[in-house]
């Protein structure tokens, strides 16, 4: 599958503690990092899943002159199925579970390079009815002396309605 | 800031609440930040009208990232060497979220200490949204 590189960038680590609410220095102060004997800034450990910025086709992004699945003038800029209301309500994948494995901390300069292989594929049966498929991908992340830096596996489901507490 | 090691045994827990009150404006910004657009997190529009749900509701990688934070303020950054687990119910605005680690087993290699915990997130009905496990390299 596709090779994106993922070029880390001190910003963008910034940007990401604060979106999961972390104030920890480590991740905007250097200074900080070398004293603490890191030498520098680090990314927090789920930051990889921020490699989908640079994954040309990710699809959870729009694209101009394409449609978008959310709202603009109506709410959803999908043209919908024809005589569909409810069929396809809910349907759509989720992310069921995600596991990493890191061999050294990820800093800002790193230049990361990833491929991922699918896994495994299987089916349950929802709890509200409804067959629940999932799939595992997994994905390596180098740097550029080509040494293996974090192993990622994802596994996503997909679901035929709205799965909610 | 990590404990010492020695205050890691088999059974030590700790617990941190790791967002009070999670707005829709938080989320946005992990939308943002992490490059998953997905309407049904940011666009209430979409999420309750196209697809469903009562409202938007977090990425689950929001979750596991501020849950990730009780873990490395536990035992100290960089120290992480596997951190994993499972989405097992939404986390919707207006949610707090309290994490917990609990040791599991305490591994010496080469000098090191290898220390598993147990990693459970629970909302303010105590009901599990994220459920896994890490392990922290200690030296």
């Amino acid at each position: 599958m596709t090779a994106p590189v993922f070029p880390i960038e001190a910003g963008h680590i910034m940007m990401f503690a604060r979106a999961i609410g972390d104030e920890n220095p480590i991740y905007f102060d250097a200074e900080y990092g070398e004293k603490v004997g890191l030498g520098g800034v680090i990314a927090p450990p789920t930051y990889l899943q921020a490699s989908a910025q640079y994954d040309p086709d990710y699809g959870l992004r729009p694209r101009q002159g394409q449609p978008w699945i959310g709202s603009g003038r109506t709410p959803t800029g999908l043209v919908r199925e024809t005589g569909g209301s409810g069929e396809s309500k809910g349907g759509g994948g989720l992310h069921a579970e995600q596991h990493f494995e890191f061999l050294r901390p990820i800093r800002p300069g790193d230049v990361l390079h990833s491929t991922r292989r699918l896994g495994e594929t299987w089916e349950k049966q929802g709890r509200r009815g409804g067959a629940l498929v999932f799939s595992e991908s997994i994905t390596e992340y180098r740097d550029e002396s080509d040494e293996l830096v974090a192993i990622a596996r994802s596994i996503g489901v997909r679901t035929q309605q709205p799965v909610a507490n | 800031m990590s404990l010492d090691t020695e205050t890691f045994t088999v059974g030590f827990e700790h617990r941190a609440v790791v967002v009070d009150n999670l707005t829709r404006t938080q989320i946005v910004q992990y939308a943002g930040v992490s490059g998953d657009y997905n309407p049904i997190h940011t666009d209430e529009i979409f999420a309750t009208q196209v697809a469903g749900y009562p409202s938007v509701f977090a990425h689950g990688m929001l979750t596991m990232g501020m849950t990730g934070r009780m873990l490395t303020d536990l035992v100290g950054d960089g120290r992480l060497t596997k951190y994993g687990g499972r989405f097992t119910a939404q986390v919707w605005p207006g949610d707090t979220l309290e994490a917990t680690a609990t040791v599991t087993s305490i591994e010496e290699v080469d000098g090191a200490k290898l220390v598993d915990f147990q990693v459970v997130t629970r909302n303010q009905n105590d009901l599990i949204v994220f459920s896994g496990s890490a392990t922290a390299r200690l030296d």
